[in-house]
């Protein structure tokens, strides 16, 4: 998945905690593909959300998201249900490195859940590192180290290792 | 003072020493994957088109999470791993019949002061023999394959002083859910809990084990006990004789300045309720919610002394009507040392199924997936919203004997009237 600098989605939003296993439960493990774990994205938070998940919405979620099994699965499945970015009030570690790796857009910024609505169209801006609320506020996010940025970039780790390798 | 984590990196480096903080790149001693995070470690390391692993000798690889098979894309799974395995001239390739990785890694192939990542969250485990030990992605655990190294962000220290003797009721599970209890399921998030204190004498390296491994429910990013005389024993007992003179800063120190303080002498049975590890409490604030299902076994409660310890409490007595017991042992050592001592006899005699060394029902794959509207008490590691099958159920998390105990009168029950505990010091 390539990076694009500004990305404009609807929000759906999510609670506090949301662990792997409600984001791709055990039983699709055994498939690896991202349009089939798509289908079943967050089916363990409430089934009908991965009917509900449109191309190009943006997740919106509390604290702690992505904590428990570190299955890649998990960010296959959101990428899969075409899903570009996941602003979080917090992350659990591997799953962020996860993200990162996998060219999924993970943003901090404590107090979002209290900010943005179910269906609020948001805009995120990564130049400026801003995402824009429908009512025009902006609210800034910490920017990428720019080693994290260049793999962002390339659209994951796969994607620069494949660049470096063409480099050297 | 300087963390045990930070000088195992210092080492790595050749550096006297690092910063909490430091983006460091290190050479790992030790990868590790599973049947279930391995098949997309394969797919990147495919599609880099690596015709060969410089080092294959690093990589550790398991048939745990489905053995036996449960179904036609697991087996294909395992053929593909062993078809990589061979391909690459990997030797440390474990068959559906060796157990749990984390068991099995903590049996022989992990040293103190090595540098290990692991294709899956519980990694932390083997931080308990004073190792460095963290989850990573499948593409992560792909690249360090490949390279050899990875990066590293230096983990800030949570100190946690170990006061007092753990009573014989409760064990390395009870000690992790009450420090979860109190710091919840980000309190040490991308930090290092490193343990101190004169408690330490009376925690077994399967306390420890328990700890480390359930650290990363608290959001830990490694859990690490220093080198002591527990963990040089556990080693000779495995027949490896540790060369102490390199691993003298990996000794005990002195607690400095704790963020937390854990009273052993007060640990209380603990029961985690649905649906987080971190919602623990005192088993008397549980007991009498009926149950339909026990579980012993997983990385976290299948080794031999918590089979032990289930096997003392069900010697002679019964599974009370209607409730279910599954037993797995953690590891094929585990199943061996568990036969020849008879306890997998006084398993059978209570009613339990025993199940073959492997995670078995932990992560709802199969070997026990609860149904909905089951109540479930389990010695594994997590009780999220469908974890162990249906999300209609509800999964209590417990040390084998809480386990036990409730499996023998159906409803939660505290473990020690059946240990002859003595009244409870506060």
């Amino acid at each position: 998945m390539k990076f694009k600098e500004i990305i404009k989605g609807t929000a759906i939003k999510l609670g506090d905690n949301i662990d792997t296993d409600a984001i791709i439960p055990s039983k699709y493990l055994v498939s690896i593909s991202p349009r089939e774990l798509g289908k079943h994205a967050f089916e363990g938070v409430d089934p009908t959300l991965p009917n509900k998940i449109r191309e190009g919405d943006i997740l919106v979620a509390g604290r702690n998201f992505g904590c428990g099994s570190s299955r890649e699965h998990a960010v296959l499945a959101i990428t899969g249900a075409g899903i570009k970015a996941v602003i979080a009030e917090s992350f659990a570690r591997i799953f962020y490195r996860n993200a990162i790796n996998r060219g999924l857009l993970v943003i901090e910024i404590p107090g979002i859940k209290d900010e943005v609505k179910e269906g609020d169209i948001i805009t995120i801006n990564l130049g400026e590192s801003t995402v824009t609320l429908p009512t025009g506020k902006k609210l800034k996010f910490k920017q990428f180290p720019i080693e994290i940025m260049k793999i962002m970039k390339a659209g994951g780790l796969l994607e620069y290792l494949k660049e470096e390798k063409r480099k050297h | 003072m300087k963390s045990l984590t930070s000088q195992i990196f210092a080492r790595a480096l050749g550096k006297e020493k690092v910063e909490a903080g430091e983006l460091v790149v290190v050479k790992v001693d030790k990868v590790m994957m599973h049947d279930i995070t391995g098949p997309i470690v394969l797919d990147v390391i495919e599609s880099l088109k690596v015709d060969e692993i410089r080092n294959p000798s690093l990589v550790y690889i398991f048939l745990d999470h489905y053995s036996p098979p449960p179904n036609i894309e697991a087996a294909n799974i395992h053929g593909r791993l062993r078809d990589f395995a061979n391909k690459f001239k990997i030797e440390n390739f474990f068959e559906i019949n060796e157990g749990i990785c984390h068991q099995v890694m903590c049996e022989g192939p992990v040293k103190p002061g090595e540098i290990i990542i692991g294709a899956n969250s519980h990694t932390t485990t083997y931080g308990a023999l004073a190792s460095f030990s963290t989850g990573v992605g499948s593409s992560e655990a792909a690249y360090a394959i490949v390279s050899g190294e990875l990066w590293f962000r230096v983990p800030e220290p949570f100190y946690i002083e170990l006061e007092g003797a753990l009573p014989n009721y409760a064990s390395g599970k009870d000690v992790i859910l009450h420090i979860l209890s109190k710091i919840g399921v980000e309190g040490a998030l991308y930090k290092a809990m490193e343990f101190s204190g004169p408690g330490l004498k009376s925690l077994k390296v399967a306390d420890r084990l328990t700890i480390s491994n359930m650290s990363v429910e608290g959001g830990a990013k490694n859990a690490i006990f220093p080198l002591d005389d527990i963990t040089i024993k556990y080693f000779n007992d495995l027949g490896i004789n540790l060369n102490l003179k390199q691993l003298e800063y990996l000794k005990p120190v002195d607690p400095y300045n704790p963020n937390m303080r854990v009273n052993l002498n007060v640990i209380e049975p603990m029961i985690a309720k649905p649906p987080s590890p971190a919602d623990a409490v005192p088993v008397s604030y549980a007991e009498g919610i009926g149950v339909d299902v026990g579980f012993i076994g997983s990385c976290t409660g299948g080794r031999y002394e918590d089979l032990f310890i289930a096997a003392k409490i069900l010697k002679g007595r019964k599974l009370s009507r209607g409730v279910r017991l599954i037993i797995i042992p953690a590891s094929k050592r585990v199943y061996g040392e568990a036969l020849e001592n008879g306890l997998i006899k006084i398993f059978y005699d209570a009613g339990a199924i025993i199940g073959p060394p492997s995670c078995g029902p932990c992560f709802g794959g199969h070997l026990g997936v609860v149904g909905d509207n089951e109540t479930v008490i389990t010695s594994s590691n997590r009780n999220f919203k469908g974890r162990m099958g249906s999300p209609n159920a509800s999964v209590y998390l417990a040390s084998p004997a809480t386990v036990v105990a409730s499996t023998l009168e159906g409803v939660i029950a505290d473990p020690r009237k059946y240990l002859g505990a003595k009244e409870v010091i506060v």
